[in-house]
This record gives structure tokens, sequence and C-alpha cells, in this order.
């Protein structure tokens, strides 16, 4: 019997509303996390990575900011730099670009998503949290497509309510979570996961 | 509406055999070499176009690829990221004339090298700032890129008004010492970069992945162009541009690459880590 595949990365996007969504999750992921975190927040073009800075103070996990080809590892956050796309790999390590800007974004959340799923297949997670375009509804589905789990924040959690909606109304969406059960469920699933895998080789 | 159905591993192996396949194709006949490049960055710009063109596989779009050279110049465009603007990262420039520059002042000829110019706003940004510096003069500057289309822009230097805006901000925060006014003339909706910058400048074709060392240059710039490639493809390029620095030459790259990843990091002293400024040790790299 096909045992689940590990999970190796949570990949999350957010706009408006990211850095209150974005610290909420991190401080309820404890030490010792089993996958890596890459997020995209979208924001302006800027040299330095301010987001990666504010995030470290409500992380238990340590935050990178990242530079091209480096090698993504368990248990770090990974946030996409302002003015690129941060991709997944085939060797596991992050590729940015500055290919056009995907629903006016750069970073975007589905340049992001499609390379997760086409690298990890079953083995990431989506997580699209509150935000006002529709950036990351397609490549959250392509996760789906690829065996991923994915998730929302409920819009009625979310500070703009409209890419967690659009990714739901596209049927991309596997659970629904309010803000505060995000991190939890992660925590939960990931590390209950890797302890019962011989039983229950998917969801409790 | 139906949801889409699910996209198995071996459906995904399928897609990656039929990318080498164009990514061979594209270099067999039009001898552009892309098939070291980034594979994630590649395969989102080329699925990006199969979309946008309506195909339904990556074979289909080699078919047509093969025989109609109009439609592999629009996916050149793509393929080719031609992201750029004047005083691109403006703290780079300020820190160039900073910490650069004086270093520069000493030389009596100076030889830069711009990879990967696209379609040129950079290397008239470094004109600029050179003539700004009073060394124009005796300076050289070679602009190169693998695709010919863009380099004929960029020898144009004409570039659309409503970005000036930006560029004359670049400018400013850059250190600029004049107007970017005195360096253009408008027309009509188009900004023209005067002739007097191009005098020193030469531009011409190079692949960083196919082609040879390029002369011995004081600068290298190559900003923003080496995330595309794979690793070995970077380690390769930086092989290259360590032949083709002078000793105590500066390599200038895009700010969130690294040669922490190239495998000759200890050939360089870091001049200005955030900026990505270093400099080729001067010592003889084979003693």
């Amino acid at each position: 019997m096909p045992g689940a595949a590990p999970v190796k990365a949570v990949v999350m996007g957010a706009s408006w509303g990211g850095l209150n969504a974005y610290s909420s999750v991190l401080a309820s992921l404890p030490e010792g996390f089993p996958a890596a975190i890459m997020l995209v927040q979208h924001q302006n073009a800027s040299t330095e990575n301010r987001l990666a800075w504010l995030l470290a103070r409500y992380s238990r996990l340590p935050v990178v900011a990242p530079e091209d080809k480096e090698r993504i590892r368990p248990g770090h956050v990974y946030v996409a730099p302002p003015g690129y796309h941060m991709l997944v790999d085939v060797d596991e390590t992050i590729a940015l670009s500055m290919y056009r800007a995907v629903h006016f974004s750069r970073p975007s959340i589905d340049e992001l998503f499609f390379s997760a799923g086409h690298v990890y297949g079953k083995g990431v997670i989506g997580v699209i949290l509150t935000g006002a375009n529709e950036d990351g509804s397609e490549g959250l589905d392509y996760i789906r497509r690829r065996g991923g789990l994915t998730l929302a924040q409920s819009p009625q959690s979310s500070e703009a309510p409209a890419m967690p909606e659009a990714a739901i109304t596209k049927g991309s969406v596997r659970e629904v979570l309010d803000l505060e059960r995000i991190g939890p469920y992660l925590a939960e699933f990931l590390i209950g996961l890797r302890d019962e895998k011989t039983e229950h080789p998917g969801r409790r | 509406m139906e949801p889409q159905p699910a996209i198995s591993d071996e459906q995904v192996q399928v897609e990656d055999i039929e990318i080498r396949l164009l990514l061979e194709a594209i270099y067999q006949l039009y001898g552009y070499d892309f098939r070291s490049y980034s594979p994630a960055s590649m395969r989102r710009r080329i699925m990006h176009r199969l979309t946008m063109s309506g195909f339904s596989t990556v074979l289909e779009m080699t078919d047509r690829v093969l025989r109609d050279r109009q439609f592999f110049v629009v996916l050149l465009n793509d393929l080719t990221v031609n992201v750029t603007e004047m005083f691109r990262d403006p703290e780079f420039y300020k820190a160039f004339r900073e910490e650069v520059v004086p270093v520069l002042k000493t030389f009596p000829f100076i030889k830069i090298w711009h990879a990967g110019c696209s379609t040129g706003e950079e290397i008239y940004s470094m004109a600029i700032l050179l003539e700004e510096e009073g060394l124009y003069e005796r300076a050289m500057l070679y602009a190169t890129d693998i695709d010919k289309n863009v380099l004929a822009a960029a020898k144009k230097g004409i570039y659309p008004i409503h970005a000036f805006k930006q560029y004359t901000d670049n400018y400013r925060r850059a250190g600029g010492r004049q107007s970017l006014s005195d360096y253009a003339t408008a027309r009509y909706d188009s900004v023209i970069m005067e002739q007097r910058l191009k005098r020193n400048i030469v531009f011409a074709d190079h692949d960083l992945a196919t082609d040879q060392v390029f002369g011995e240059m004081h600068v290298i710039l190559c900003r923003n162009v080496l995330i595309y490639f794979d690793r070995p493809l970077q380690q390769r390029v930086f092989k290259l541009f360590g032949e083709s620095l002078d000793m105590g030459g500066f390599l200038c790259l895009g700010t969130k690459e690294s040669l922490r990843f190239s495998g000759n990091e200890e050939s360089f002293d870091v001049v200005n880590r955030p900026l990505r400024i270093f400099r080729k040790r001067q010592m003889r790299p084979n003693a």
C-alpha cells in the first residue's frame, strides 16, 4: 500500500491583511516543524526584504530572506523577496525570477503554487489567506490536481475576503478554516502525520 | 463547472520531456541554448506562452516553433526575460559611484562589460554615471545580450516617455548630479538617448551559455541574468567572468544573486555585500 507522501513544504499566499495573518499562523507553529514554509505577500518592489525581518519576531522557526539557488530546508520560513517571483526548482532549491507580473503582482502566489505543485506533487500543502484579488486560486487548483492538500482562510475571518473566496468558488479548496485555526491545524496535521504514519497514512 | 481532473506524476514527467525536446529543437534550429536554464523558471514561461497561444501540449507548440520563425520570435521574447529600467536599484548606482568610481579614477583606461544588457536602459545609465564622474572619455562599454532583437532596441536607445517619471526618480536616488532630461530628447511619446552617450558603447551578441571569454575587463555588470540559469551553467559563467576580469576588477550582480553557490567565492573580495559588488583578488589564480 502506498503510504502518504511526506509533506515537504507548506506554501502560502496573501495580499491585503497578510502581515497579521502570517504573524498569527507563524506564531502557532512549534520549533522542529517538519516542513519548509514558503510564503508570498503582495508588496511593492524594494531591495530590502522587510517582511522577513518583521515576521521573524513572531516565528519560532528561522525566517529566511532567500537568495537565488538557496536550498529549501525543513523547518525554515522563506519569504518571497519584493520584486521577484519565488519558485521551487526541481532540485528543491529556490529559483527567483523577474518574469512578468501575474495579477499585477511580483511576487505572485500562482507562480509559487504552480512550481511547488509541479515539484512536490502530493507532498505540498497550499494555503490561501486574506487578500483583495484572485492571485493564487489557479495555482491552488493546480496543487489540488497534483494531490496536495489545499486550505483557505475563512472569508469571515479575513481582512479582505476576495482571495479566499475566489479559491473557494473555483473549487480548489479542501478545508476552510478560521485564521486562528490554521497554524494549529498545520502543526497537528504534519506532526500527527509523522507520528502515526504507519496507522493512518492520511489526515486524522 | 466541472472540477478539472487530477494530474499524475507521469503526466508531469511527460510534460518535462516535451519541454526538454522543445529546448533541444530551439537549440538545433535557431542556435539559442536554453537547455541549462533553471527548469522551474523555464517551465513557467513556456506554460505561459502555451496558454496565451492556445496550444494543448508543449509538443504541439514545438511543431509550430520548428515551422514558423515568426512564432519563435514571440516565444523567444518569453524565454528571455527583458525586465529592466534606467538606474534599476538606485542604491546600487549610488554605491558604484561611491565605492567603485574612486578606484576607476586611478586607471588610465576603463573597460566595462554589461552582460545581459537587454534593451539597454542600464548601459545608458552607466554611461551617464561615467560622464558625470568625468570618466566617460577613457571608458569603453561593451553591452551584450543573447537576443538580437533586444540588442537592436538597445542600440536605438528609444524608450517610452511614460517610463521616464520612474527613471527620473531612480536617477535622483542614484546620486545623479544633473537632470535626466539633459541626456535625452523627447519626441512625441518617446524619449531618445543622446547620441554622445553612444560614442563609446559597443553592442554585440554574446551567449553566456556557449560563448567564450570577453576581453580584460575592469568591471563586469551582470544583474538578474544568472537567476535564470541552473547551477552548473552559473558555475560556467562565474568561471568565464573570473577569466574575463583583470586583477582587481569589479563584478556586480543582482541583489538576490550570490557567489555562495558559484564554486568561485574565494577568488573575490566583498566590496558591498547587500548590493552585490565584488572585486577579483589581486593574485594569480593558479599560483
